[in-house]
């Protein structure tokens, strides 16, 4: 916004970066990158049962430029990593990852010549999942800590 | 009436099917590989075996178990008859080709082009023979006995190496 | 308007075909197909289909695993119904060393493998309408297999990756109250279909974009390599269930659905028919099986009891040889097929007498399914594209494994 580093540090500026980080993580837009087994335990947290609507992040956007959020739900092979990295360069600042299961988070039980070794060897990860895959509830616990973590961010790192 | 299916085979082309057996239930032929094309052509046709359903196409790799080394079978299926046969084809490291049965049938396409990329038989005759599985570009022929299973080739850079 | 506005060279518009590629991140591409589409005005004139994206070396890993270990691996390959997937494995490794598992075992893979394939068909029909915009019945569809999910998971222990079936026999009886609880799931189920039912028949947006779109001969079909309920649409009766029936279906009543032409409508015909169809067999297994013993009684494949693990040194031996080594399956090679949610899924193995695979292959019904899309896609508009593939249920684990 320009003023970041004038602000830095007053009150008027935590007061800011407060109000703004309460308007961001309320208003989660994902990008949805589903690729495996995942896709499904992701369709049941966005459906009725589970409905992440209520966290405020019910919106997939499948264009890479609308999204603030980037789940990468299911196994990533290196012929897919060109991808990832691509629709994670397009997203624009501020921009969180989620490594939704084992997959994703470090490769899971496919310790082989295709499978990359979890998305942090290609992109910077802000909150893992565990399980294979994981239930629904962790899902939506995984969301509240990425809010949490949005909230505690300083203005400076928003520009 | 599965028997039937080997013997028909035999009689028809005596010099091609080098053995057969029927173990564990699933009859299993043998066959050379020079007259493939017209060997599966006579059992897509044949009124009496009219195998019309192309099921599996894979490759057995007997890496220094048996010579020669790779074995290509074939899973046929016919669903008016309700037989089901395997043909085997041997071909030799050196000489990993076999020509290709997409002309019998479309439905062996992608399965004669996953064996090219997965264990490097060359399929002759094939349309579009390029990799499937695996990117153009890739070294060696995944799943190999003798490629490494933890041989990754990545195509990005990973972020630890720019550390 | 009698003025030109825009000048094309040689006086008439240009209409050269575009191209356009499609995936492999889209939402209608399931993540892992990259499609592309050579169009002329919105009609496809060619398509090419390129996957791969998620191979993850099924094949690889297995060979690396005792013959048990291999159960977590088929669980992922369509991990829409993965009992399916189980239950194929096991068949496959049991006709290889020549056992067959007991009748109540059998009964309850099928249960399990049917309650899964209603899962697949309600996903995939549920997910092809909220494509088309039809959210409501998506939101059914998911709510129907949340229910049978949370059935399951009384009886395998997981919501989604199950690993329920074990070489000889499965990890559990089923739980004393299964049969109460089920009788509550497939009244809530069957409702919520009726629901979908009502709300797609006869949808004048659905029938649209589904009837006459996507078809394909049987004859066509069948030289594709297709099966399942994409080659019944088209009106062949190929299933593996009625061709040569494995396990029990030989005892039990019910239909094949088939198609006329092969078209979506037909196809989202067929997948609700079999949803009523798995009914009908899980209620028939019900009513026949009787108590006895699930695992076979066979200390080369089941694990013994935990009493005679902890208690004698036979019992310990037992548990730790079947661990490490793996079960002992003799030399030779096998061809199993089940009917799973997609068609024929049929498991190639390969046993040099070791405790572990030496080739563990699996045919997958979406393989051939993708090789022949291209000529479902091809001739019709680019909207198309959705519906069509949507229909086809392509997983893509499954697909590229």
């Amino acid at each position: 916004m320009g003023l970041e580093g004038q602000l830095t540090g007053t009150f008027v500026g935590t007061r800011l970066s407060d109000a703004l980080n309460w308007a961001r993580k309320y208003s989660l837009f994902q990008y949805p990158f589903v690729t495996a087994c995942c896709g499904m335990e992701f369709m049941a947290t966005a459906c009725s049962h589970y409905d992440i609507s209520r966290f405020g992040a019910e919106i997939p956007r499948f264009s890479p430029r609308q999204a603030d959020l980037l789940f990468v739900v299911g196994t990533v092979s290196h012929k897919l990593a060109p991808v990832l990295r691509k629709v994670y360069d397009q997203m624009c600042d501020p921009k969180w990852v989620v490594a939704f299961g084992a997959c994703a988070s470090s490769g899971g039980f496919y310790d082989n010549y295709c499978t990359v070794q979890g998305i942090d060897t290609i992109i910077p990860v802000d909150v893992y999942i565990p399980g294979c895959p994981p239930r629904p509830e962790q899902v939506l616990d995984a969301l509240m800590m990425l809010q949490e973590k949005i909230q505690a961010e300083p203005l400076e790192k928003q520009a | 009436m599965s028997k039937n299916v080997l013997e028909r085979l035999q009689a028809r082309f005596a010099d091609q099917v080098e053995e057969t057996h029927s173990n564990q239930g699933d009859d299993t032929a043998y066959v050379k590989r020079d007259k493939l094309v017209e060997l599966l052509t006579f059992l897509r046709d044949d009124a009496e075996l009219a195998f019309n359903l192309p099921v599996d196409l894979t490759v057995v790799d007997w890496y220094q178990k048996r010579e020669p080394r790779f074995e290509v079978v074939y899973h046929l299926y016919s669903t008016t008859k309700k037989h089901r046969v395997r043909l085997k084809v041997r071909v030799d490291e050196d000489d990993a080709r076999v020509p290709s049965s997409f002309p019998v049938w479309p439905g062996f396409d992608w399965f004669e082009r996953e064996a090219w990329d997965l264990y490097g038989v060359r399929f002759e005759g094939h349309p579009n023979h390029t990799r499937i599985m695996m990117w153009e570009g890739f070294e060696g022929h995944p799943l190999r006995k003798d490629y490494p299973i933890n041989k990754r080739q990545p195509l990005t850079t990973l972020l630890g190496e720019q550390k | 308007m009698s003025e030109i506005l825009i000048e094309t060279e040689g006086g008439d518009l240009d209409s050269a075909p575009m191209n356009l590629q499609m995936g492999p991140s889209h939402p209608a591409m399931h993540g892992t197909i990259k499609m592309r589409v050579k169009l002329d005005g919105e009609i496809v004139q060619k398509t090419e289909v390129e996957v791969g994206y998620l191979h993850r070396g099924f094949e690889k890993s297995c060979e690396s695993v005792t013959w048990s270990q291999v159960m977590p691996y088929t669980d992922r390959l369509n991990y829409v119904s993965p009992l399916c997937n189980n239950v194929g494995y096991c068949m496959a490794v049991e006709k290889l060393i020549g056992v067959r598992a007991t009748e109540r075992c059998e009964y309850i893979r099928i249960i399990m493998a049917e309650s899964s394939r209603i899962c697949d068909h309600l996903t995939c029909v549920g997910a092809s309408a909220m494509e088309l915009g039809g959210f409501t019945a998506f939101l059914y569809a998911i709510e129907a297999r949340e229910e049978l999910w949370r059935l399951t998971e009384t009886v395998t222990g997981a919501r989604l990756t199950h690993s329920y079936c074990r070489i000889g026999g499965l990890k559990d009886d089923l739980p004393v109250d299964f049969l109460p609880n089920y009788r509550v799931v497939e009244k809530k189920v069957r409702s919520l279909v009726a629901d979908m039912h009502a709300l797609l028949d006869r949808n004048r947006i659905f029938l649209d974009r589904m009837k006459d779109v996507g078809s394909m001969t049987a004859e066509r079909a069948l030289q594709w390599g297709f099966t399942g309920p994409v080659l019944r649409s088209t009106g062949s009766d190929y299933d593996v269930r009625k061709a040569s029936p494995y396990m029990l279906y030989d005892r039990f009543d019910f239909e094949v659905p088939v198609g006329t032409k092969g078209d979506n409508y037909d196809r989202y015909l067929v997948r609700m028919e079999e949803i009523e169809q798995s009914f009908r067999i899980i209620d028939q297994c019900l009513k026949q099986m009787k108590p006895g013993p699930v695992n076979l009684e066979d200390g080369r494949l089941l694990l013994p009891p935990k009493d005679e693990v902890y208690g004698s040194i036979e019992g310990t031996i037992a548990h730790f040889k079947i661990i490490m080594d793996g079960i002992q399956v003799p030399p030779g090679e096998v061809y199993s097929y089940t009917e799973a949610g997609n068609g024929e899924l049929g498991f190639y193995l390969v046993s040099t007498g070791e405790g572990r695979p030496y080739k563990c292959r699996v045919r997958p019904p979406c393989w051939s399914l993708m090789q022949g899309l291209h000529e479902l896609l091809e001739g019709y508009q680019i909207a198309d594209i959705v519906p069509t593939f949507g229909s086809v249920n392509m997983i893509g684990g499954e697909c590229d494994r």
